[in-house]
């Protein structure tokens, strides 16, 4: 485990204005968050309290900046400022005061300072080979991928923060113009994925408290994302699911059934496909997420979504899927099962809806 | 002898931006070049795919002004099949709009923009109780400015700085001769930085409660909105009014009372005066109140003449890319735009160091392409827009919702019209678009309301997309950045052709052929800068247009050539 500093976490916090208090329902709020019982809450505290500040390295590859938005929407109200805090945050280009040659030479500083203990976060694709060009940062104009693989030299641990840095994104989608690649295919250091467009907050923060909390990385599935996070479907957790289960389903937006909360299957909702925990989670302190809102989800924690999960507001069913980086596709569970499921499961779940809306027509009929 | 400056990244923005300037002996700036140093592509991936599907995608230009390119993807479709969708849905619209431009505004001044005005060091010299009588000088209820909050304020920033480790913070021009504010107004600012943090988390749950999350909200659909549950809800409807409220509060004891006291404090810098950059101003209507009213109106100012607006000649809107790196330069219209890459790359040169030492780097080839941003251009002129365009043209039309906040604001500080046509004027322009929200926002909130109660709960309305028939159709319209246009074909049922012209292209433009420069380009022509090794100025100006690089980066490619088969010589 790293330790940085003798100031300890409960000590900063006293100093910002935090009460103790404070920080056990943030503790408590994150033992929930990770999947661990609440009573975990003491646990998760005493490890946060060994470690003050871990510096961290955030650079920006092509993307839309919608992951470091998502972090700022840290949502226990008085935290977001305690994680600035608590993270030393060495380089961000959207929230660093310092631009230019000084930007620079904090990334050159903190690299060096912090040699083999900072965490490195990246968000983005990344163009690569003989497009690494169509990304440059600084007045050396040296390319993105080379800032990552300078960076990620000496990090303590390399997270892939949203679906752009984990598996390409929006940029590598079919044709891929600028041959934008996944972090994990810059730098030859493993790299663990926190995917979603952007993820929820907590799946950025929880990561880092992994690290404080267990001195070790998050266990991982087979496409590298923390399991804690995306070991389970939409599907599983979905306040729809009786509905799908009862085969009722929105037929149209805003038909009697949409007002009525049915499932969004119909309406190409990839909530069985997808692996994350949103439909637990929820995005901004809970207040909402696509499936309440009556759209369905469109996989964005998934390996190359927008080839694969396309027509978005079309069910998927049993299909072969054409992606940029010949993936294995959308649907495999989080841990062992493979690509052979994902055909099996779209026919079961289309015939479980089928079965399911047929047999609510004769109900209605009656 | 001349001197080059390179300024890259600039950061606090969204994307990837370089700035190069040329100064003379007496430091002031001669020459000015912008451009993007990214491209991503989107609008050539958008191509082929089922046109329901343009929103989601496209809302990836951006994740900072999350929400503009969606509904613009979203509603160029519905323009394209001729779509009208119910109240409810446009409404529904407007109140999430009023988030984003909640969000928006607040996060840019405080978090992006306003150390470039406040020196944090310096607060930490202030009078604890002086600075809370100073904020009553701006406010009668100020926000967060009693004697003790500030004192903690200062006491918790104190603690940070003495760390030795600042973080975000280290390295930056504190103690730079052209910051304005007294250490008491500086700790009044720190503490509203502070503040911003929660109420901008605040802003972002007031779009999630129709919009499902943000970023990226996921609940518009050609035809309409999905959110049915939650308009019918009377618990979220006073969700978005509490939320509305807590936000409104912001703007007016914090957001508006700061603005007024900076605007006096800068209003003899010469730095951030009379330099207006681009006088041609376009703005276009936006907010849907009702079935036929809009809180801002559309039109045109040229050459900064106040006295008459214009009304918006839709054929007249051109992209060029003679310093942009794409092969074909002549000027297009976005509904035939064509863009293939072209990449030139940089120039070797000494430029100037943080130390002052000339030192070997990279250059803008200047003369040739410079930058992944293309020159938009109407009736060939460059345009600026952004929120000083939409306030100066909504005064100039008389604007019943603009025109009171215009002339109070310029009552309390003391300035006169013309000092809106400036970089502090654009500052405090995206202020009072805040306000004008914050004031006249829940209009659409009222009438939805009220729609509802008579009896009409539809969101969403049916379509069909005919497989043989062509179709093209255009959003237009002000998102926090300035005026949005998305152009589309429609063609098998599928994209055939998707270009958008966004705020920050019109702004950030690069010269065209004639050499007209763009917005950020012509407002440093003749800024004197205190420190070369310091350009707090050149960083001071261009953030007052809040950059959004992701968003004006784009390409298309009409021929549907693989552009993957495209190399660059990585030795350029």
């Amino acid at each position: 485990m790293p330790k940085m500093h003798d100031n300890s976490i409960p000590k900063l916090l006293e100093e910002k204005g935090f009460s103790r208090r404070d920080f056990m329902k943030w503790s408590s709020a994150m033992a929930v968050t990770m999947g661990l019982p609440v009573t975990f809450a003491p646990t998760v505290a005493k490890a946060a309290e060994l470690a003050d500040r871990l510096p961290v390295i955030w650079l920006h590859m092509a993307e839309c900046t919608g992951c470091s938005e998502s972090l700022l929407r840290t949502d226990t109200p008085t935290i977001d400022s305690l994680i600035f805090d608590y993270i030393s945050l060495e380089y961000h280009e959207t929230i660093m005061i310092s631009s230019g040659w000084q930007a620079e030479e904090n990334l050159e500083h903190a690299i060096e300072k912090y040699k083999g203990q900072y965490i490195l976060m990246v968000e983005g694709g990344i163009p690569a080979g003989s497009s690494e060009f169509y990304l440059t940062v600084g007045p050396h104009g040296i390319t993105g991928a080379e800032h990552c693989r300078i960076a990620s030299k000496n990090a303590a641990a390399i997270f892939a923060i949203g679906t752009c840095s984990s598996f390409g994104g929006i940029q590598a989608a079919n044709p891929n113009p600028t041959n934008a690649q996944p972090l994990s295919k810059i730098t030859d250091k493993p790299v663990i994925n926190v995917p979603g467009c952007p993820p929820s907050e907590k799946n950025i923060v929880g990561n880092v408290l992994h690290y404080i909390l267990f001195g070790t990385l998050p266990a991982l599935d087979n496409y590298s994302r923390p399991k804690w996070s995306y070991g389970l479907r939409i599907h599983d957790l979905c306040e729809r699911r009786g509905h799908f289960d009862a085969g009722e389903f929105v037929q149209q937006f805003g038909d009697e059934g949409a007002k009525d909360g049915y499932c969004l299957y119909k309406m190409g909702c990839k909530g069985p496909y997808t692996f994350n925990n949103c439909s637990r989670e929820r995005f901004n302190g809970h207040t909402s997420w696509p499936i309440q809102a009556g759209h369905g989800c469109i996989g964005c924690s998934e390996p190359d979504f927008w080839d694969t999960m396309g027509p978005l507001e079309e069910p998927l069913t049993d299909r072969l899927y054409q992606s940029v980086f010949k993936g294995m596709g959308s649907d495999a569970t989080a841990d062992k099962i493979g690509i052979g499921v994902l055909a099996i499961t779209g026919v079961a779940i289309a015939a479980h809806a089928a079965i399911g809306a047929s047999r609510k027509n004769k109900g209605d009929s009656k | 002898m001349s001197q080059r400056i390179v300024v890259d990244p600039v950061t606090r923005i969204e994307g990837h931006l370089r700035v190069e300037v040329i100064v003379d002996d007496d430091n002031v700036v001669k020459e000015a070049y912008s451009g993007s140093t990214l491209w991503r592509g989107l609008e050539t991936i958008v191509k082929g795919r089922d046109p329901r599907d343009a929103g989601f995608l496209l809302q990836r230009i951006c994740g900072v002004c999350t929400y503009s390119h969606y509904k613009a993807g979203i509603m160029a479709v519905e323009n394209a099949l001729g779509i009208t969708p119910p109240l409810n849905a446009l409404l529904t619209r407007t109140l999430m709009s009023n988030a984003l431009f909640y969000h928006d505004h607040i996060v840019h001044f405080y978090q992006l923009h306003a150390l470039d005005y406040v020196d944090i060091v310096s607060a930490l010299s202030a009078d604890p109780k002086a600075a809370s009588e100073e904020a009553f000088r701006w406010c009668e209820t100020p926000y967060a400015c009693g004697a003790d909050q500030l004192k903690l304020v200062q006491d918790r920033v104190q603690k940070f700085v003495d760390k030795g480790n600042l973080g975000p913070f280290a390295n930056a021009y504190y103690g730079h001769p052209t910051y304005k504010l007294t250490p008491e107004q500086n700790l009044i600012a720190l503490s509203h930085y502070l503040e911003c943090l929660k109420v901008q988390r605040t802003a972002a749950q007031l779009m999630a409660i129709f919009g499902a999350k943000q970023p990226h909200p996921q609940s518009l659909t050609v035809g309409g909105v999905t959110c049915v549950m939650d308009i019918l809800s009377p618990t979220r409807l006073g969700e978005y009014l509490t939320r509305f409220q807590e936000v409104a509060d912001f703007v007016n004891r914090a957001y508006y009372p700061d603005l007024v006291m900076a605007g006096i404090a800068y209003s003899k810098e010469a730095s951030v005066l009379n330099d207006v950059g681009v006088a041609n101003l376009w703005t276009h209507k936006e907010f849907q109140i009702s079935r036929n009213e809009w809180l801002f109106d559309s039109g045109i100012i040229l050459n900064g003449d106040l006295s008459k607006v214009h009304d918006l000649d839709e054929d007249k809107i051109t992209e060029e890319a003679t310093h942009s790196w794409y092969k074909r330069n002549e000027p297009l219209h976005p509904y035939d735009g064509e863009q293939e890459p072209n990449y030139t790359g940089f120039k070797d040169e000494k430029t100037l160091n943080a130390k002052g030492e000339l030192v070997d780097t990279k250059v803008f080839d200047t003369k040739g392409k410079y930058s992944w941003i293309k020159a938009p251009r109407y009736d060939s002129k460059p345009m600026q827009v952004g929120p000083l365009a939409n306030i100066v043209v909504n005064y100039a039309r008389g604007n019943k919702y603009v025109v009171p906040i215009v002339d109070k604001f310029l009552r309390d500080t003391g300035l006169p019209l013309n000092a809106v046509l400036s970089t502090l004027g654009r500052t405090a322009c995206r202020m009072l678009e805040a306000k004008v929200i914050a004031d006249h926002g829940l209009i659409a909130f009222n009438n939805l309301v009220e729609n509802i109660k008579s009896g009409d709960t539809e969101t969403c309305v049916p379509y069909k997309i005919d497989t043989n028939k062509e179709y093209k159709g255009r959003y237009i319209g002000n998102v926090p950045r300035g005026t949005l246009s998305h152009w589309c074909r429609l063609e098998k049922g599928v994209i055939k052709n998707w270009q958008a012209v966004v705020p920050s292209t019109w702004n950030a433009s690069p010269k065209d052929a004639k050499g007209q420069m763009g917005s950020y380009e012509a407002c440093l022509i003749g800024l004197k800068i205190a420190n070369l090794t310091q350009p707090l100025e050149i960083i001071r100006k261009i953030h007052s247009y809040d950059p959004c690089i992701a968003c004006a980066v784009h390409v298309m490619d009409t021929k549907g050539n693989e552009l993957s088969n495209y190399k660059v010589n990585p030795s350029l």
